[in-house]
């Protein structure tokens, strides 16, 4: 369903945020913050008048799960749920979960977890450090201490603080099942059961108010903006202190928010939201099921292929929270880490465990393209895949979709006994020559064929079937020659840091951007360009965005939405 | 016998033999007949699906005669064993109407009815939930949805437009989920309800209303999404009704040993031992009446299994590898077929290898198999292939190859409904709506 909006009837929240942030008094990092959004602001312009995206009912995904009974339960409440993956959706997985229902098996699933969570909470080793009351008899009801057990942990389970009557459900569940079963600590375990599969804590329902900034217009309330914003940079439920901001109003004001997202950019939890972001940006659910040819790579195993998703991710990391470096350096970065199984790939000689190894400047290998995980997972079990990498370059990198191949090509020529393709440069460049499939393959090929000196898992090579590899390729017309060319002409080009513009937002605020939210996207990333193409200054500027917050109430906010899923004209 | 032998004996089959076991039939759990229960409810009939992915070579595929003295072609040699347990359809048609999803729009045809506008969704629950609501509402399960592929994104059956059934993908995981700690032996000579289920069913009922709330709030399309999570919990109710409930005894149910997981991977030779291990699984999960609706996925439209010491996988091989003028089809591609069709062998084995009553536990089962396509290198939904297998308690005949002459792939779906009860005229939409089954599958 395509949504339209009347944009001129919103005020920018952007231009009120910014003015109550020039006026505003803080600490001197805020002050310098200030200053520092000053002239940012000068460089990249005002927020433009942007839609919002449409209230959402989204399913918690199973790493949000985690997260969150970490922190409301402590790190060694582990379980192992199952959850299923959502639906991939306009690029991402978080944007299906906003469209995905729970079937009956995956409410079992649910129901499985919150047995295992609801035992291990109440059990006698830990429920002296989880309780902070004792009840009056360990084989009966004791309402007192269960109050106060489901006042505190229901808050945070919830996202926001438990009504009376809520409260009260759950005590007297409780109650009733301790005298049932003659035990309050097991009595205690079947509501928390109760709490775990409870429709408004599985699925985040946001809801929204008045927009005093605008007349008619809507925003996100303070409980549901610090569920989105904790969503999307901690990928786990708000904590304790952004709650009690939500509480008090703080986060509806330009200086309270800016408070608790530079806490939130600040944090170490930033860490487990990042590399959540960038599972899902890059497809990095593709390892689950990866498998290589083990005559034909028998140094890949599964630990190979685990390792190969933790190295980028820790460079991720590294590079984008730690250094604070420009993204773009990701594809040319020369700074990776290392396993030992890892390393069998990179032929390096293996460490005793992770650690940071950089490839020296005559390496073929800089930047995250060269990595095994981009390599092996866009190629075939069997060997590599120009077309495959160079498609994925354009869909996950660049946003840019390419058209799957027509229904009825044969591409047998390819592999007929006579042929004359001794390489897969042959072979791809064949594809060029058939005007029904050169229109898409003179988009991909050109630039995965620059990653010719990489095998099928990412293994260096220098030649193939006996011919010398050549690894020049271009991109958008840019000649240059092999990976680290590449990764270059990447860093150069306006649609990288686009797309991750792009995606941020989408995944962060649960909708798929659309055409008419490109002056907000370009706004973005003309801040992002004018701070140097740091990540946590673009998840500042999303988060403070008004944009970010507003409710947009499509015309025709009636059936079908999910029945018409094709409809969505998305900006790509 | 007791029952340690019994064990023994089942276990063993568990193992891969596919020989029909002679379980002592106890005569306290059936009638005089030997079909149908003592107390005289009859022998459950269920529904299952099997999926392979990339179609068939038609002319080693398609056997040469019609109905019941028909020879195996080439690529069905590994049927000749479960030939009189199934019938082969051939030449159906599916119909794309607006948009082509290759290795999509026929199977989601097949399985729904109605040709897919994305790439993405159904437009319709999968057949399997249509027969599922209403017949899967006295077992543990609804419906239990299997891949051999170890993918869990391999899904073939849906609730809803928007609500997959993520298929089981590990053995491990599946059996733990149907024989671990809250299996109930259907044989077992005690019963105690547990008063831990009592409560939390009472609790149950609490989360349940929070539903009303919720849906006061959101919008259509969403609602639709909380009123299946509605429908998941009254499930979940009905799971917690089980337990507290002295189960029917099954003599055919003997709970499997725990085994291994094994390796993840799609050489295909692990998917046939993966797919095995699961089908195995899922047959004795049937006979246990934890379910009476199932799906297994063999592998998927875009299927990844390889071969060893061949350079491409299956889905890659159909469009690359060159068809032998010779043999008239692609020579690598049938391999893969025929390693399928070896599973599908397996599959019906393993349900015609468990006894119930005067008959198999097949005999109380309709399944059905079908594919993506027909000739895979051309993505190709004319002339689709599809098997039936068991007599769904006496309802189907068996041991036919039925050309259906490009009759709609949906009349398979439509035969299969309304021999479950449904009064249905039609089924499918636009170029796929049908008000004709395949009559001759019918006795």
């Amino acid at each position: 369903m395509r949504l339209a909006f009347s944009k001129s009837v919103f005020l920018s929240c952007a231009i009120v945020a910014g003015g109550l942030l020039a006026g505003c008094t803080g600490p001197a990092s805020q002050s310098a913050a200030v200053k520092s959004d000053t002239a940012v602001v000068a460089k990249a312009g005002a927020e433009p008048d942007a839609q919002g995206t449409p209230k959402h009912l989204r399913a918690l995904t199973q790493e949000q799960y985690l997260n969150t009974l970490a922190y409301v339960f402590g790190p060694d409440v582990q379980i192992e749920p199952h959850f299923p993956p959502s639906q991939r959706t306009d690029g991402l997985l978080a944007l299906g979960t906003s469209r995905n229902g729970v079937s009956s098996a995956q409410l079992e699933l649910y129901q499985k977890a919150a047995v295992g969570v609801a035992q291990l909470v109440t059990n006698p080793s830990r429920r002296k450090f989880l309780l902070t009351c004792k009840p009056a008899s360990d084989t009966a009801a004791d309402a007192a201490c269960a109050s106060t057990f489901f006042t505190r942990v229901g808050r945070l389970i919830h996202r926001r603080p438990l009504t009376p009557a809520e409260l009260s459900e759950y005590v007297d569940e409780a109650g009733k099942s301790a005298n049932q079963l003659h035990d309050f600590y097991k009595g205690l375990a079947v509501s928390i059961e109760a709490m775990l599969i409870s429709p408004d804590v599985l699925f985040v329902l946001e809801t929204s108010e008045r927009d005093p900034a605008k007349a008619g217009g809507e925003r996100l309330d303070a409980f549901s903006f610090a569920t989105r914003l904790s969503l999307f940079l901690w990928n786990a439920a708000p904590d304790d202190e952004l709650l009690r901001a939500a509480e008090k109003g703080d986060l509806q004001n330009p200086k309270g928010r800016l408070t608790q997202v530079n806490r939130m950019l600040a944090s170490p939890r930033l860490e487990k939201g990042v590399r959540a972001f960038f599972d899902d940006m890059f497809a990095f659910d593709a390892f689950a099921a990866l498998s290589k040819d083990a005559v034909a790579y028998p140094a890949f195993t599964g630990v190979t292929a685990a390792d190969a998703r933790e190295e980028t991710l820790r460079v991720v990391v590294d590079q984008l929270i730690t250094k604070q470096a420009d993204y773009r350096d990701l594809f040319t970065t020369r700074e990776t880490f290392i396993s030992p199984r890892l390393a069998a790939i990179y032929k390096l000689p293996a460490p005793p465990a992770w650690t940071r190894y950089t490839f020296p400047d005559d390496s073929p290998r800089a930047g995250i393209l060269t990595h095994v995980s981009f390599l092996a997972t866009h190629a075939h079990p069997v060997r590599s895949s120009p077309t495959m990498r160079g498609k994925a370059l354009r869909e996950l990198l660049l946003c840019q979709p390419v058209p799957p191949p027509p229904p009825n090509v044969d591409f047998s020529a390819l592999e007929n006994p006579t042929s004359p393709f001794k390489t897969t440069r042959d072979r791809v460049n064949f594809h060029l020559k058939n005007p029904v499939c050169a229109g898409c393959h003179r988009i991909t090929d050109p630039m995965g064929l620059a990653l010719e000196n990489f095998d099928g898992v990412g293994g260096f090579r220098d030649s193939e079937k006996g011919q010398q590899i050549d690894a020049s390729g271009s991109f958008d017309g840019k000649p240059f020659t092999g990976a680290v060319g590449l990764g270059k002409a990447l860093h150069g080009n306006p649609a990288l840091t686009a797309c991750l513009v792009k995606r941020a937002y989408s995944y962060g605020s649960g909708s798929a951007a659309t055409n008419d939210d490109k002056p907000l996207l370009d706004y973005y990333d003309g801040r992002f360009g004018a701070e140097s193409y740091k990540l946590p200054s673009l998840l500042r500027t999303i988060a403070m965005s008004g944009a970010f917050a507003r409710v947009a109430v499509p015309k025709a906010q009636a059936a079908g939405d999910a029945a018409t899923p094709a409809a969505t004209k998305v900006h790509e | 016998m007791n029952e340690l032998t019994r064990r023994r004996v089942l276990r063993g089959m568990l193992n891969g033999s596919a020989v029909t076991v002679g379980l002592p039939l106890l005569d306290c759990f059936l009638n005089g007949n030997g079909n149908a229960l003592a107390d005289g409810t009859p022998m459950p009939i269920r529904f299952g699906t099997w999926f392979w992915g990339q179609g068939h070579s038609k002319n080693v595929f398609v056997p040469k005669q019609a109905g019941q003295h028909y020879e195996l072609p080439e690529e069905l040699q590994s049927l000749k064993d479960i030939k009189q347990h199934i019938n082969v359809l051939t030449n159906l048609t599916a119909y794309r109407d607006t948009a082509f999803f290759c290795h999509y729009t026929g199977w989601v045809v097949a399985r729904t009815g109605i040709a897919p506008q994305t790439g993405a969704l159904p437009l319709a629950e999968s057949i399997d939930t249509t027969i599922a609501n209403q017949l899967g509402r006295t077992t543990r399960y609804k419906t239990l949805s299997v891949t051999a592929t170890g993918d869990v994104r391999d899904i073939i059956s849906y609730e809803s437009p928007t609500t997959p059934n993520a298929p089981e993908f590990s053995p491990v995981n599946f059996y733990t989920r149907m024989f671990g700690p809250d299996f109930q032996d259907p044989n077992a000579p005690t019963f105690s309800p547990s008063p831990t289920v009592m409560v939390r069913k009472s609790a149950l009922s609490g989360v349940m209303d929070k539903i009303k709330g919720l849906e006061t709030k959101v919008g259509a399309a969403d609602k639709v999404r909380l009123d299946q999570y509605f429908t998941g919990l009254r499930h979940l109710e009905n799971q917690f009704d089980q337990q507290l409930t002295k189960p029917e005894p099954r003599p055919a149910c003997v709970m499997p040993a725990a085994m291994k997981d094994m390796d993840t991977g799609s050489d295909s030779t692990l998917v046939a031992q993966r797919h095995a291990m699961m089908t195995d699984l899922l047959a004795m999960a049937v006979a246990c009446d934890q379910t009476r609706i199932f799906n297994m996925v063999y592998s998927y439209g875009f299927s990844n299994t390889t071969k060893a010491g061949y350079d491409k996988p299956h889905h890659t091989c159909t469009h690359e590898e060159p068809k032998d003028d010779k043999l008239g089809y692609q020579p690598n591609a049938s391999w893969f077929v025929r390693r399928a069709m070896e599973s599908w062998a397996h599959y019906v084995k393993a349900f015609a290898a468990i006894k119930e009553g005067d008959g198999t536990l097949l005999d109380n089962c309709l399944i059905m198999a079908n594919s993506d396509v027909s000739e895979a290198r051309v993505h190709s939904i004319e002339e689709m292939a599809a098997f039936t297998a068991g007599k769904m308690g006496g309802k189907f005949k068996t041991g036919l190859h039925i050309p259906c002459g490009g009759a709609k792939i949906t009349n398979l779906g439509l035969t299969a409904l309304q021999s479950f009860g449904f009064d249905m005229k039609t089924w499918g939409q636009k170029s796929n709506e049908t008000d004709k089954t395949v009559s001759e599958l019918l006795v």
